[in-house]
């Protein structure tokens, strides 16, 4: 089924992140890339990107304390 | 001047959220000078930096007591009021459980579909929508059932009225039911189908089997739908209905497809993602909490709904779900059941790091938390 280009209101923007801002991520955290939360890689909202394993999605939430935050997950097997 | 106010307070972007940006730039009075802005931001970093929560912070346990609290006063059951033209929905703390628990189940789905621009206008063809989308079953059609023990036949008479106003004759309905009436001939007279039997059996019961189970048969709508109700809401008419199928719906050509909703948070997973199941878990606890007239911060909702979808899939806070995660066994042991995780730990000779809080108040030992989280570290030379 196709989602008219992901665009719900209850799905924040979901962008993949290339190599060199993962490593830029991964160094201000000073973590392991597995320490982040975790997505599948069928999740609806991230089909379009054909993600594999180990890649990091970046989230644009709309928050009602902030604003917009990003949030990151690492796109793990279902 | 107004840009260069903006061009300030932009500037602190990386370091203050956009909500808060935008609350100075409109609280600022328009004709302060640049010095005094960037002396308002320093003051306003401060503030901010006063306000974070510090590292070693026990969020978890101040979210389960600001959550738990009002809890308390929340209406234990779901009350019905009479006359009220709305679908009921389970409210209060058992639908708070529920969310939180991440049932597969839940009490009343219920679907908010919403329609696209010419659709959503005109109530008549609202109210006929509506009705096009309720699942209608088999039975639904039938006016009477007449069973001849001496024929060995079975005599179903349908609802002229029902038949006519969904355009449909017996035809139609025989082609829908054939697959599951296998070994019968079905044929059609005006509104009856008569059903007989294929080969010479002399058994009545298969006939009461064949009754049974033609009942359930969908004639027509969207699976799951059983009750709709086309209400006004602002400017425009939406549909709601009780049980739910989200992803049929979403994939009707007049449904709005950006706004239409389910309650179930595990459909909204499984047809949208995990972002858009923590935002509806945020949503429905906090429209819950707001409806009863308590006032929890939505920190710590977003907090729980967080922990619920950290691992890419929605897991519940039950010991079957987040707290099975937990790495510490002790930590494991001290929720629910304790004996089958400590079992499970010695079989598999698990090792305990004590890393975490609980398992270090078990043995008396300081426990990483505020003033106890840091450690030392010496240079040696």
């Amino acid at each position: 089924m196709t989602l008219d280009g992901n665009k719900h209101l209850l799905i924040p923007k979901h962008s993949k992140l290339n190599e060199s801002d993962k490593k830029k991520l991964l160094e201000e955290y000073k973590i392991n890339v597995f320490s982040l939360p975790k997505i599948t890689s069928e999740d609806p909202a991230i089909v379009k990107f054909n993600a594999k394993v180990g890649d990091v999605i970046k989230i644009e939430r709309d928050s009602k304390t902030a604003g917009t935050t990003s949030y990151y997950r690492v796109v793990v097997e279902s | 001047m107004k840009a260069e106010h903006t061009k300030i307070i932009n500037s602190y972007a990386d370091k203050l959220p956009p909500l808060v940006l935008k609350t100075v730039e409109e609280e600022v009075p328009g004709n302060i000078s640049a010095s005094n802005l960037s002396k308002i931001m320093e003051g306003v970093i401060a503030a901010y930096k006063y306000a974070e929560v510090h590292p070693g912070e026990s969020v978890g346990l101040v979210g389960a007591e600001s959550i738990g609290e009002p809890g308390t006063q929340m209406t234990l059951n779901t009350f019905h009021l009479a006359g009220v033209a709305e679908v009921q929905v389970t409210t209060g703390l058992p639908r708070i459980i529920e969310v939180f628990d991440a049932r597969k189940e839940i009490k009343t789905p219920m679907m908010e579909i919403y329609l696209k621009s010419p659709h959503n206008k005109n109530m008549e063809k609202v109210r006929k929508f509506a009705a096009n989308i309720k699942e209608m079953k088999f039975e639904e059609f039938v006016s009477e059932y007449s069973l001849s023990i001496f024929d060995q036949t079975l005599k179903v008479v349908l609802n002229k009225g029902l038949l006519d106003d969904n355009a449909l004759v017996a035809k139609d309905l025989i082609k829908l039911i054939k697959t599951k009436a296998k070994g019968f001939n079905l044929t059609s007279q005006n509104e009856e189908i008569l059903f007989t039997h294929k080969g010479k059996t002399e058994e009545i019961k298969d006939l009461y089997a064949i009754k049974e189970k033609i009942k359930d048969v969908k004639v027509g709508g969207v699976k799951g739908l059983k009750q709709v109700l086309p209400v006004k809401r602002n400017e425009e008419y939406v549909v709601l209905t009780s049980g739910n199928n989200l992803k049929d719906v979403l994939a009707l050509p007049e449904v709005d497809s950006n706004r239409t909703t389910s309650n179930d948070i595990y459909e909204i997973y499984k047809v949208l993602g995990i972002e858009a199941a923590r935002q509806a878990i945020i949503n429905e606890v906090y429209k819950v909490v707001e409806s009863q007239g308590l006032n929890v911060n939505i920190r710590h909702i977003m907090l729980v709904a967080d922990v619920m979808c950290a691992s890419g899939v929605v897991k519940g806070v039950t010991r079957y779900g987040v707290v099975s995660e937990k790495a510490s066994v002790l930590a494991r042991a001290s929720f629910e059941t304790p004996l089958k995780h400590l079992f499970n730990a010695a079989l598999e000779g698990e090792v305990d790091d004590l890393t975490s809080v609980v398992e270090n108040v078990m043995i008396n030992q300081p426990v990483p938390i505020g003033t106890g989280l840091p450690g030392l570290i010496t240079k040696m030379k």
